[in-house]
């Protein structure tokens, strides 16, 4: 028991909730802005492996760490496109259409990976983001370590929500991303397209997912393996749920998610008797109760998987 | 250019829609295959061959394809009426192990048994899904999202009983649970084969669907909740009641799918028994555009996609993933040409 205590006051435990978040930050932030705009976008578990595919092949073809980035992003962004337009001027079911995206695009991922690398008994490995010390402030005591000793993506991963929100907020982009998610007829009023908008919002939405899934294979891990992404593209979408679609409190709910992460991993290592399975589960479990509590209260994007046909209601 | 809806679908288009779907599928894969340095067409025959091309492996494959008849209708019925269940991976595991668990200690004649194990089964995947039911109807909370975390959940659990309380001494190499008794092993189908009379069940549940939807009280009631639930209600239908039933059979289906894959294949259970048969189970139901009975159809379909693609990966080095590229891009491009069978391009 006091050694369970005791984890809680080590700043590794710390550090590692912040890498934990990172995947789930940019992943959260790219489905609450597809559904801020409308749509649901349930290919974010496929997007994501895809991310990680694509980030690691291109460091592993040669290319640098930024560039492996950038190829998930596009990568992710084309998914997207095809998701846009399916659900947007087809109108199709957002449900089976996300569900068929995640299933093709971990599917191809696989696949070319498979083409192109030879998996021998161990799987190859490239040379990943390493953690950056912020001048000064990474000396500081505790905080230091905590917050200035990360991988360059985990800054960007905060940076982006700092941008996310203000754009949201602040700008005549994010209200018209907003209200297409609320009353498309009454953006088609203002003179504005809807469809241009939620399919801009659902590839930009995508990009940034990918950019999650890539951070997987080029700073937590150095090397892609089939069924990596486990289930952390689902937990993005619960987590805009708990984040009521907000930036700020889509933050803090994967920060919340990640110190559970971490912390079950290390309790496994003080609590003898317990099956390790019990605290893997955990995290799946806590985040099914956070949906009970906060579901009632959620404030849904009003036109949320309602497609847009013009002239029709 | 503007889609409007048909005024009338005219027949042959509901049968063209699958055939073109599965044939744009099959040209945007070649694309890849090719990337491979193989011909598409060589490919696209060892695939048929390697499933349809002796005794053996066409039983192969009608073994593949049995559970994929029940988690296609426990999708089919639960999309109907918009109950988006996804979880139907999960639901086959829970079947499994009950059935498992209950089936090596039981003491009852052989086939009374057999339905016994397969009624528990069922109770076990209808109790997974009936969770997320009642979430749902009383907290508003998406099920989509509860029943995918539950496959993590479902899964893991498996894990933790075959390594503990349910793990069989005498197996070795990968843990696996105790396996049902041998009393209630399902006979095989077709003698030195693995096809076993679970493909009769199948086809009947397909059946017993099919008749509780097109000539039943219930099967009307939940087909009006998927199309619109406002107007259902205005009916005077009961949208709690409708989807608890409907949360129930379509659990009950799933969690059948792995009670018969370990009374007539497996006999324990192990976390790598099901090659993501739940997640199939959603694109044989597309296929079938949700109807139960061309779920046996798109089930054989899938099943031969699947069984081929090993064989084909086998002769060519083409990696066997391209079976899993094949069937979602089925499902993208059935989608799409379901949206033509209820809807014309106007200019």
């Amino acid at each position: 028991m006091i050694d369970a205590i005791e984890l809680l006051l080590n700043t590794n435990l710390w550090a590692a909730v912040l890498r934990i978040a990172t995947p789930l930050i940019f992943g959260v932030l790219g489905a609450l802005l597809c559904e801020r705009a409308g749509v649901l976008n349930l290919g974010i578990e496929g997007i994501m492996t895809m991310g990680a595919m694509t980030g690691w092949l291109t460091v592993f073809l040669g290319g640098d760490l930024w560039m492996g980035l950038m190829v998930a992003a596009i990568a992710g962004g084309l998914i997207g496109l095809l998701h846009a337009g399916l659900t947007v001027p087809l109108g199709l079911s957002q449900h089976v259409s996300g569900l068929g995206i995640t299933l093709l695009a971990s599917a191809v991922s696989y696949y070319i990976f498979r083409l192109v690398v030879d998996v021998g008994n161990l799987p190859p490995t490239i040379e990943p983001f390493r953690a950056v010390d912020i001048p000064y402030l990474s000396d500081l005591p505790v905080i230091g370590a905590i917050l200035f000793s990360q991988t360059a993506p985990t800054y960007l991963a905060l940076m982006a929500v700092v941008v996310m929100a203000y754009i949201l907020a602040h700008t005549p982009l994010g209200t018209a991303i907003r209200m297409t998610g609320e009353n498309p007829h009454a953006v088609e009023a203002q003179g504005l397209n809807p469809m241009r908008i939620r399919i801009g919002a659902v590839v930009a939405g995508s990009a940034l997912m990918a950019v999650g899934g890539a951070f997987l294979t080029t700073a937590a891990f150095n090397s892609f393996f089939p069924e990596m992404v486990q289930g952390r593209g689902w937990i993005c979408i619960a987590l805009v749920v708990f984040a009521s679609w907000k930036p700020g409190k889509a933050l803090v709910g994967a920060l919340l998610f990640a110190f559970f992460d971490a912390y079950q991993l290390r309790l496994q290592t003080v609590i003898d008797g317990v099956p390790y399975q019990l605290f893997l589960m955990a995290p799946y479990v806590l985040s099914i109760v956070a949906l009970v509590l906060v579901a009632r209260r959620a404030q849904v994007p009003a036109a949320l998987m309602a497609p847009y046909r013009r002239g029709e209601r | 250019m503007r889609l409007e809806r048909r005024s009338h679908v005219p027949l042959h288009i509901v049968f063209i829609a699958p055939v073109a779907a599965v044939c744009v599928a099959l040209s945007l894969a070649a694309g890849l295959i090719a990337a491979a340095g193989v011909n598409p067409l060589t490919a696209y025959m060892e695939l048929l061959r390697g499933a349809l091309g002796s005794r053996l492996s066409i039983s192969e494959m009608l073994t593949r394809a049995t559970p994929l008849i029940f988690t296609g209708l426990a999708a089919a019925v639960a999309f109907r009426a918009r109950l988006w269940n996804i979880g139907a991976e999960g639901q086959f595991f829970m079947g499994a192990l009950m059935t498992a668990w209950v089936g090596h200690s039981l003491s009852l004649p052989g086939p009374l048994g057999v339905v016994i194990l397969m009624l528990l089964g069922m109770v076990a995947g209808a109790a997974l899904l009936a969770g997320p039911a009642v979430m749902r109807l009383r907290f508003g909370v998406d099920e989509v999202v509860t029943t995918l975390l539950l496959n993590f959940i479902a899964l893991l659990f498996v894990g933790l009983m075959i390594e503990g309380p349910l793990r069989d001494p005498l197996a070795f190499g990968w843990p696996s649970s105790v396996p049902v008794d041998g009393a209630y092993r399902l006979p095989d189908l077709i003698p030195r084969t693995r096809l076993h009379y679970g493909l009769i069940v199948a086809i009947g549940a397909a059946g017993a669907v099919w008749l509780l939807f097109s000539r039943t009280v219930f099967g009307m009631e939940s087909r009006a909740t998927g199309l619109s639930a406002p107007a259902a209600r205005f009916a005077g239908i009961s949208l709690p009641g409708t989807l608890m039933g409907v949360a129930v059979l379509s659990g009950a289906l799933a969690g059948l799918a792995g009670s018969v894959e370990v009374l007539g294949v497996t006999a324990g259970v192990t976390t790598t028994m099901s090659p993501g048969f739940g997640y199939a189970g959603i694109v044989v139901a597309m296929l079938a555009a949700l109807q139960p009975a061309g779920v046996v159809g798109s089930a054989i379909f899938v099943a031969t996609i699947f069984v081929g693609a090993d064989a084909m990966s086998r002769a060519t080095g083409v990696p066997s993933f391209i079976a899993d590229v094949i069937v979602a891009l089925c499902l993208l491009s059935m989608l799409v040409a379901l949206l033509f069978t209820t809807h014309q391009v106007r200019r």
